[in-house]
């Protein structure tokens, strides 16, 4: 009745409990049988089903794997990977690993900074898009590389970044770009589609 | 599963493929998916189920091809003959099954030359597989004669023997460093302690490298074999695979291969029938670049932040739990079952004699093909760079190679000709690292690259250690004053004692390293800075140099109150 015990001792919310996506984490809790070496693998489940780490979550972490909060606090802020605050609704990350760094992304996040009037790293007023650099993602082929929701978009020049974010936050989607239409070798690169 | 077992599942996968007509194999590794793989490989899949071909045509989704820049790839492997397509798309990828079909010639793909030195000029150990078979499927890595190694090891081998081969065949580090891995694994034999584990190093935080994810894409039982191995030799039941948090596919394919390997009875208990049991657990990284190093990396696994512990003792004597362990990266774990499986002369005869074997480079930024490369250890620059690479895009000049992401150094081109080995490199002032290999040309300025470098370590500096903490800080503060042509020489001579003092007195090696970058610039490219300085002048034109002449301490601590954009972070 171990199991039990630890639910009772929890200050957890009933809107908490009975939330769909509190599951998956009550599962991968159990399935490491509540070891606090697992904590990271808890907090990664934890952000994919609530997007981001709530005090709350936070919270119940740390009694379920009985340690301080201050060592999940601890945790979750040192990973780069881990986000206390909630995301916007969409997401675009630029890479800014060596070979994009070279090949100049770093004007494609002066230039999406601008026209969404946001800092890289933060969301807008509007919450709906997320703006964020990442450290290499391994598409190195094709830098500079921008990821919108997922989707990995390469060769972009400031202007086709900026055009595919605009898309991504007015269509809710982002643009499939159509793969005969990729530029061949020498082309020109990207541009506004 | 017994070895005979094994042999079986291998000859009836061969005797599968064999009846097919034609195998077409799409690329499937990040970069391709990225370009568009995935609808190259449904416009295939659709195409045969349309024409009945089933029976005679396989449309398989392999690992990395290589030249990633090309993708998505597709290559036609049909009576022996093997021929690939680059930038393939929906409409092209029909035109390849109709030429299959049809025998002839597709009337406008042009397949890539055969003797494309990209492809030809490779030497492929630890890539062997990748490329060509299905990295989902356990049964084409065991009929590429994967596991042979460990059910040999197993059965006809003592630890000791392993150790021994491991030792013989000169195998070293992949990771960065070079240490002897025979050494490492004697240590961990030898170390006392009632449970040992062996965890693979797949964080690879270097920017600009993706040899690890490559190799964990496209043939991760290769890497489950090679630590398989390590466990036996060492005496351990447990390993751990690390990987990198942005590594989703990789992640993917490994728990499919874990899986799938445990219900064959390759992992798990009593592997091969022996008396071996091992098994495997991934932990998945969360975005730290320290945690590549060891002692980071086992607190990571232990659900701690990643920051390292002082060393000695080390990991192979006192690691995870306290107990002895095993960390190698997860190209030289890939290297492993080809030293067991075909013997330590075999590895040792290719390479110099210091650094043996092939070394998988991830060749990118200004070059005309970028992409994965496995070539013997000891290729000069100018090969992989001018040969292998095709050479500088647009008529532009080479100016250097940085080697060894934020721990490495600019490599400049009066040191073309210098093999890639540990010990020449070491020597010409920077390192092999992961093997990120990153050409750049004219338009980059070096100063500014130091900066960029050092950003990211000040960025991911793990804050333990006062040295990497602040110094860091401090050191991208002053090659920001330089970028921006605010500096005075005596910032130049604050920036080079900084080196000197993270670089002796830091904890780890993210501090020990993070100067490389600047002082291997400086060594070869001291002009730059020096222009920056006295004549304010960027001559690659990526600095910004400010409009007003250099401010005072006081001018610059009021830019600093004031917000002025550029100057601080």
């Amino acid at each position: 009745m171990r199991h039990t015990d630890r639910q009772s001792d929890s200050s957890l919310s009933p809107a908490l409990a009975s939330d769909p996506r509190f599951t998956a984490v009550e599962r991968t809790l159990k399935q490491y049988q509540y070891r606090p070496d697992a904590l990271i693998e808890v907090l990664h489940v934890a952000q994919e089903a609530f997007g981001y780490l709530s005090d709350e979550l936070m919270d119940h972490v740390a009694r379920q794997l009985k340690v301080p909060l201050s060592r999940v606090y601890g945790v979750a802020t040192f990973y780069h990977f881990f986000s206390l605050e909630p995301q916007g609704e969409h997401s675009c990350v630029v890479c800014t690993g060596t070979a994009c760094y070279v090949k100049r992304s770093g004007e494609i996040v002066k230039r999406l900074e601008g026209e969404f009037g946001v800092k890289a790293g933060n969301t807008t007023a509007d919450g709906k898009l997320t703006l964020s650099t990442v450290r290499c993602l391994g598409s190195c082929g094709l830098a500079p590389v921008v990821v919108l929701d997922g989707e990995i978009a390469g060769r972009n020049t400031p202007d086709s970044a900026a055009a595919a974010a605009h898309h991504l936050v007015a269509e809710g989607k982002p643009e499939k770009k159509p793969v005969a239409e990729r530029p061949r070798r020498r082309g020109r690169r990207g541009g506004t589609p | 599963m017994i070895p005979s077992d094994l042999r079986a599942m291998a000859e009836q996968e061969r005797e599968r493929q064999e009846g097919f007509r034609c195998r077409i194999m799409v690329c499937a590794g990040t970069p391709c998916l990225s370009a568009g793989a995935d609808v190259v490989l449904e416009t295939l899949r659709q195409g045969i189920a349309e024409g009945g071909l089933d029976a005679e045509i396989e449309s398989v989704a392999t690992g990395c091809m290589g030249p990633c820049s090309r993708g998505p790839l597709v290559k036609v492997r049909s009576r022996g003959k093997e021929i690939v397509y680059e930038r393939v798309t929906s409409e092209s990828a029909r035109q390849i099954l109709f030429s299959v079909v049809k025998g002839r010639r597709p009337p406008t793909v042009s397949p890539l030359p055969p003797d494309l030195p990209f492809l030809a000029r490779q030497e492929r150990v630890v890539l062997a597989n990748s490329g060509s078979v299905n990295p989902e499927r356990i049964e084409e890595y065991v009929a590429a004669g994967g596991y042979e190694a460990l059910s040999h090891a197993l059965h006809e081998m003592t630890p000791d023997d392993v150790c021994r081969e491991v030792s013989l065949s000169g195998l070293r580090g992949r990771g960065g460093a070079g240490y002897p891995t025979g050494v490492k694994w004697s240590l961990a034999r030898k170390a006392p302690g009632e449970r040992k584990y062996v965890v693979a190093n797949g964080d690879e935080g270097d920017p600009g490298a993706y040899m690890d994810r490559s190799i964990m894409e496209s043939d991760p039982h290769r890497v489950l074999e090679g630590m398989a191995l390590a466990g036996y030799a060492i005496g351990a039941e447990q390993g751990f695979i690390y990987v990198r948090g942005e590594y989703h596919l990789a992640g993917r394919r490994l728990e499919g291969a874990i899986r799938d390997a445990e219900r064959k009875g390759l992992l798990g208990s009593r592997v091969l029938g022996s008396n071996f049991n091992f098994r495997i657990d991934i932990r998945t990284g969360a975005g730290a670049f320290v945690c590549g190093e060891e002692t980071s990396l086992m607190a990571s696994i232990m659900g701690k932040r990643g920051q390292p512990w002082h060393r000695p003792p080390y990991p192979a004597q006192k690691g995870l739990w306290g107990n002895p362990t095993l960390i190698n990266n997860v190209e030289t774990f890939a290297a492993v079952p080809a030293v067991v499986g075909r013997g330590a002369e075999w590895f040792a005869a290719i390479g110099t004699p210091k650094s043996r074997g092939t070394k998988v480079y991830a060749l990118c930024g200004q070059v005309e093909i970028a992409g994965l490369i496995e070539v013997p250890m000891g290729t000069t620059l100018r090969e992989v760079v001018y040969e292998i690479g095709g050479g500088i895009p647009s008529g532009k000049r080479f100016k250097a190679a940085q080697s060894g992401g934020p721990s490495g150094g600019c490599i400049p081109a009066s040191y073309l000709d210098t093999p890639l080995d540990y010990e020449s490199m070491e020597r010409i002032g920077t390192i092999m690292g992961s093997g990120g290999l990153i050409i750049m040309d004219e338009t980059s300025c070096m100063p500014d690259v130091a900066s960029f470098f050092l950003d990211f370590c000040r960025d991911e500096s793990c804050g333990k250690c006062a040295p990497c903490r602040v110094g860091t800080v401090e050191m991208h503060r002053l090659l920001r004053r330089i970028t921006s042509g605010t500096a005075t020489m005596d910032d130049l001579v604050k920036l080079e004692e900084l080196c000197e003092l993270v670089g002796t007195t830091s904890l780890c090696g993210l501090g020990m390293t993070a100067p490389n970058p600047v002082l291997s610039t400086l060594r070869y490219f001291r002009d730059e800075y020096v222009d920056h300085i006295r004549q304010r002048r960027c001559t690659a034109g990526v600095c910004t140099i400010a409009e007003n002449p250099a401010p005072g301490a006081e001018g610059e601590a009021l830019l600093h109150a004031m917000g002025v954009p550029g100057e601080v972070e």
